[in-house]
């Protein structure tokens, strides 16, 4: 029975130290959309890597249509009609959409390159896909979503015939995430096999046909989505049954403690802040929703002293506060953990010490010397209280997995002391276990008086953790829901508000 | 102890390479009888020293993820300053050679400063200032050297202390200075942290405009030190003095083991880097290998350096 269009057997590959795979096998068929999961450091990207000629394993076999194929470079995987896009889009920003199609194989005309007909050519294939995507504009000007979009049009302008999607939803919003399954589907119809990793369990069951799990560069087993429970996938993930994946008790009526008022960015242009009026009160968990683009980010950059120009009044446990900048903030207790890691918050080739103690020098550097003792104490007990996973101090931060990586940054900031601690999308591209772990970190920290406010484009993160949930639409606080009242549905309604005016109307307090 | 290791350890393939040529120019023939002599090793320092000021300065502008290029036109500005200072206008040697420093420092300050403040790479700005420096040295020297004969000027650059070379002593100094400023305060950390992630020092709140400024402001400093140096050495101002000593810089610190993208490396590779690109220079000048040649064996050995350097680190790194 060979009616699979890619047969992966016995795969194994090992870096220096590690066996990153081990005898995986993965079973793709036509037309199928086939999920691949697994926690980081599980070897999906490894394997993906295999697929598309990037690494060559050592031992294993790879067939298409059941005939056995060497896919031994870059080109031979392409050649066999297999296409990656890549987590990070690699695209040359500065050059239009039909450049990037056609880039490397571009059309040649009497003279020279033949722009009109690459952007014709592209043009049509975008419009296959009813993309509303120019061809002649530049991918600079390009949402992620769209660049996403493009890629995926290059991927099958090469006739492929499996396409592996790495994380593709991890930046975009929901609707633009609705109009790439949308994609997707229309894809599977015709044939063409669909290897999709994610980390967000919610979108399996809407878009993919078979999961097949990894860990720890093991084969765990391929299931049929619909007839799986999520904590059946969840549990072969992680290896073990996952008692409670939120944890959070709630509190209600605290004292208020932070205030935040008529915060505003100050810019004429582009405004992203707009009178935004919010409070938070003693130990709780506030949530903020909102479509990507609401505003919430540069709402907090306001409040932490980062936006330079802008307006508005803190007040904290009763003090007007005046923050004229990231230190001001941190001194009075307001801590920021940025939503990108990689661009806002990781020295990447530093070490974990390193990326641990930057906020808090002061403890040990003084009067030329430094007291590594202190450094590395300060260290370790962060370590311990985020559970962090690291072979030592000195390792490269870079090295560690996502939500290693996540802990140290969680870590860096919690040395600060702080008594309010934004946390900004605290658990994106970070796997299960370890986002179980931070919920219950959070939940641990409001106990010992700390409040936070999270920012979440995950509804379900939003929806069970948040005692209070502000959603923001368009640079305004469109309504603010009780933990008790919440639901997607209520989330949505405000987050696409389009006038703020009716939104007052819309306010549940 | 095992800080000494570690730095063996960490500098394991530079320190070879610099064992290597040593050990190369001592039992090569023509080299042996003059190669360990006190006066050779005394002349590579005096030669090196300068080199080892600006590389400091450099090192520190390079982990900041940027490049200063101006370095070399500020010698040749500073020198042909405070000479002019001391033969033109009669002032003591004490202030023309502070004259000197204080130009380069000046500099360096408005380097930091336009980089600092607006979004223009440190590449463009310092280019610009390189050729307003060298413009400068020109105008103010007419194009000729500005001769300085007396022992107070010769002291810095030409004199000893206790037998040993003034410029020795200084770059000992300077290099000490820059180790305690880069390690042991809090701003050395800073400086990691910008060239490692601009966007996150901002997020932690680290100051990244002062931290700049300070940087280039350092660097100027140094050069406006090595500038008096040389002025010192050549007993008069001369504005071709220092020309490519920008590249000798950066050669020695990128051999050093500090990469050019920012946010890593050590100021104890950089003062090997210029101890492999000082002997480089002396040994092929004992061994009579025409002055021509050198520059085409200079850049093979810094080519080679780095790449066994990068393979090295590469095995590490998988």
């Amino acid at each position: 029975m060979s009616n699979f269009l890619l047969e992966m057997k016995n795969i194994s590959k090992s870096f220096p130290g590690v066996k990153a795979l081990q005898g995986v096998n993965f079973q793709l068929l036509p037309g199928e959309i086939h999920a691949l999961l697994g926690e980081n450091g599980a070897g999906k990207s490894t394997l993906i890597k295999v697929l598309g000629g990037i690494y060559i394993a050592e031992e294993g076999e790879i067939y298409i249509d059941g005939k056995q194929v060497a896919i031994n470079s870059v080109n031979a995987a392409r050649e066999n009609g297999i296409s990656i896009i890549h987590q990070e889009l690699v695209q040359v920003p500065h050059m239009t959409v039909a450049e990037n199609i056609f880039l490397g194989r571009e059309y040649m005309g009497k003279f020279g390159v033949d722009t009109r007909r690459m952007i014709a050519e592209s043009q049509k294939m975008l419009d296959r896909f009813d993309l509303g995507i120019d061809a002649a504009s530049e991918i600079y000007d390009l949402s992620i979503a769209q660049q996403q979009m493009v890629e995926i049009v290059k991927a099958i302008s090469f006739n492929c015939r499996i396409l592996v999607m790495d994380e593709p939803t991890s930046s975009i919003s929901d609707r633009e995430v609705e109009q790439l399954f949308e994609i997707m589907r229309n894809l599977a119809k015709q044939g063409v096999g669909i290897i999709y990793i994610s980390h967000k369990m919610s979108e399996l069951n809407e878009v993919c046909d078979r999961v097949t799990v990894l860990r720890d560069g093991t084969y765990v087993g391929t299931r049929v989505v619909a007839d799986t429970p999520r904590e059946d996938l969840i549990a072969m993930m992680v290896g073990r049954e996952l008692d409670q994946y939120y944890t959070r008790d709630h509190v209600k009526n605290t004292p208020v403690f932070f205030k935040a008022e008529h915060i505003d960015d100050g810019k004429k242009h582009h405004k992203r802040v707009n009178d935004v009026t919010f409070e938070v009160r003693q130990g709780e968990i506030v949530g903020f929703a909102g479509l990507v683009g609401a505003g919430r980010s540069e709402t907090m950059q306001c409040i932490f002293g980062l936006t330079r120009g802008s307006k508005g009044t803190v007040t904290l446990d009763g003090k007007k506060l005046n923050i004229r900048n990231a230190v001001d903030a941190m001194k009075y207790g307001i801590s920021l953990v940025p939503e990108n890691r990689k661009v806002e918050g990781l020295y990447h080739v530093q070490s974990v010490a390193f990326n641990s103690t930057i906020e808090v020098l002061h403890e040990f550097i003084r009067n030329l010397m430094v007291n590594s003792k202190r450094e590395h104490e300060i260290t370790q007990e962060f370590i311990d209280k985020m559970n962090t996973k690291t072979p030592s101090h000195e390792q490269a931060v870079t090295n560690l997995s996502g939500g290693n990586q996540q802990k140290v940054m969680i870590g860096r900031w919690l040395a600060t002391n702080p008594k309010i601690l934004i946390l900004d999308e605290p658990t994106r591209g970070v796997d299960v276990g370890a986002k179980a772990e931070i919920y219950e970190i959070m939940n641990e920290l409001t106990k010992q008086g700390v409040s936070i406010i999270m920012i979440s484009s995950e509804l379900p993160e939003i929806i069970n953790m948040a005692d209070r949930v502000y959603v923001m639409c368009d640079g305004r606080i469109t309504g603010c829901i009780d933990y008790e009242d919440v639901s997607q549905e209520a989330i949505m309604h405000l987050a696409t508000l389009e006038s703020a005016d009716s939104a007052r109307d819309n306010t549940a307090h | 102890m095992t800080k000494v290791k570690r730095y063996f350890k960490d500098n394991l393939g530079i320190i070879a390479a610099l064992a290597v040529m040593i050990l190369f120019l001592y039992i090569f023939p023509r080299t042996h009888s003059t190669f360990l002599t006190k006066t050779n090793i005394f002349n590579v320092l005096r030669q090196s020293s300068t080199n080892l000021m600006l590389a400091c300065g450099m090192t520190m502008v390079i982990i900041l993820g940027g490049i200063d290029l101006s370095v070399g036109s500020i010698i040749a500005m500073s020198g042909v300053l405070g000479a002019a200072a001391v033969v033109w206008h009669g002032m003591p040697e004490i202030v023309g050679i502070l004259i000197a420093v204080l130009s380069g420092v000046i500099f360096g300050l408005l380097n930091g400063l336009v980089i600092a403040k607006t979004q223009i790479p440190p590449f463009i700005v310092t280019l610009a200032s390189m050729n307003i420096a060298k413009g400068i040295a020109y105008v103010y020297s007419g194009g000729k050297p500005i001769r300085c004969m007396t022992d107070a000027w010769k002291f810095l650059g030409a004199g000893n202390v206790a037998g040993v070379p003034t410029p020795v002593i200084t770059m000992t100094v300077v290099f000490i200075v820059a180790v305690l400023f880069l390690n042991r305060t809090r701003i050395g950390r800073h400086i990691y942290a910008v060239g490692g992630n601009d966007t996150a020092a901002k997020f932690s709140g680290i100051d990244t405009a002062k931290v700049k400024f300070v940087v280039f402001s350092f660097s100027g400093l140094m050069a406006g030190l090595a500038g008096i140096t040389i002025a010192s050495r050549l007993y008069s101002g001369t504005c071709t003095s220092g020309d490519g000593a920008e590249m000798d810089a950066i050669a020695a610190v990128v051999v050093g083991g500090t990469s050019m993208s920012g946010g890593s490396g050590k100021l104890g590779g950089t003062l090997i880097g210029v101890l492999i690109i000082g002997i480089l220079n002396n040994g092929l000048n004992l061994m009579g290998v025409n002055s021509d040649w050198q520059y085409i064996i200079k850049g093979a050995v810094i080519l080679l350096a780095v790449y066994t350097d990068f393979l090295r680190n590469r095995k590490k790194g998988a």
